[in-house]
């Protein structure tokens, strides 16, 4: 459950932004790489509990799973490296380099002004 | 007033900021601490059980004569692993996570000001027990070594690519124990080494001492100290 901290990271810095602001936010869209290890659910629940009595209580929350890249080195196919499945979607070697992966963004909020 | 509505207005605000980015703080403050005072520190990930306070406890049996090696503890509730570690004669902080899967880079932060870090060699965090969460975590370590026991079966690779795919050092420990087992080592080593062709890999076992040598060997080699 490293996500109760995430969703704890998203709030705080969710709310430095909105302090000088009267409303509510409404939706929050997030964006994680793969080796993240973001589980939808957890980080569903996790987002809920933390939210509770600020003012992000019921907002969306949309999370985002950005591919890592792959290189095959056999036939140069750039490919979405699956994390679990190792290996080239076109021929099937597991030659290949790896880019960066994702990092963990906040990406935007939807604000409800008052 | 009756009839007046409210006057909701809806706006988006773009934010583009790393929900992780205090972490990250934290982890830059320990990474450059670790190169002012050339310190190999290494944070070491695996499941519960693994034997990585065993293996600590035969490497500072064995090293402590030739180098400065001190212990950060993660633990979720006990002091066990520390005091561990202290019977072996070495300074040992144990940060209680009370219950949270992983440890942060503030936890780190705070348990160097407890350490008395002159002269010391190495610094060794043993976080917590876990293959997934503390993978997400820098601490600003200057290596990260996994922990796989072979009685974990060989698919871990695969099932828990985070934690490999991060690594510069897989230690596959309880080698012991293979002739009871079915556990393919080479499958092992080539999953691993599809997701991270970089990691070094040893098999070792902190019990019987088989090829601890190698490991230990790879602590002490002289190392050019790594950029912050």
């Amino acid at each position: 459950m490293h996500e109760a901290m995430i969703a704890e990271n998203i709030l705080e810095t969710i709310l430095a932004q909105t302090k000088t602001k009267a409303g509510k936010v409404t939706r929050v869209v997030i964006s994680c790489g793969q080796i993240n290890a973001i589980n939808d659910e957890a980080m569903q629940f996790a987002f809920e509990v933390a939210a509770a009595d600020t003012i992000c209580k019921g907002a969306k929350l949309k999370i985002k799973h950005i591919p890592l890249k792959g290189i095959c080195r056999s036939c140069g196919r750039k490919f979405d490296f699956d994390l679990y499945d190792p290996k080239c979607s076109k021929c099937g070697k597991s030659d290949f380099s790896i880019g960066d992966d994702a990092p963990l963004l906040l990406e935007e909020i939807e604000f409800e002004k008052k | 007033m009756l009839g007046v509505r409210k006057n909701l207005m809806k706006m988006k605000i773009k934010i583009g900021k790393k929900i992780l980015a205090k972490n990250e703080d934290f982890a830059a403050v320990n990474r450059k601490f670790f190169k002012k005072k050339n310190i190999l520190c290494i944070n070491m990930i695996s499941s519960p059980g693994s034997g990585k306070t065993t293996i600590l406890e035969k490497t500072i049996g064995q090293l402590k004569k030739k180098i400065n090696i001190a212990v950060i503890e993660g633990d979720l509730y006990t002091k066990l692993d520390a005091e561990r570690i202290r019977a072996t004669g070495v300074q040992a902080i144990q940060i209680e996570t009370k219950g949270a899967c992983h440890l942060n880079a503030d936890q780190i932060t705070n348990a160097l000001h407890k350490l008395d870090t002159d002269n010391l060699d190495i610094i060794v965090i043993e976080n917590i027990g876990n293959l997934v969460c503390p993978s997400d975590f820098d601490l600003g370590e200057t290596m990260r070594v996994v922990v796989l026991s072979v009685a974990e079966g060989d698919d871990k690779c695969r099932k828990y690519p985070q934690s490999f795919a991060k690594a510069n050092i897989l230690l596959i420990n309880k080698t012991d124990l293979l002739p009871h087992l079915d556990f393919d080592i080479k499958k092992v080593k080539k999953d691993a080494l599809k997701l991270n062709k970089h990691l070094k890999i040893f098999e070792i076992s902190a019990k019987t001492a088989a090829g601890m040598k190698n490991w230990f060997n790879w602590l002490t080699e002289p190392r050019t100290p790594v950029s912050p």
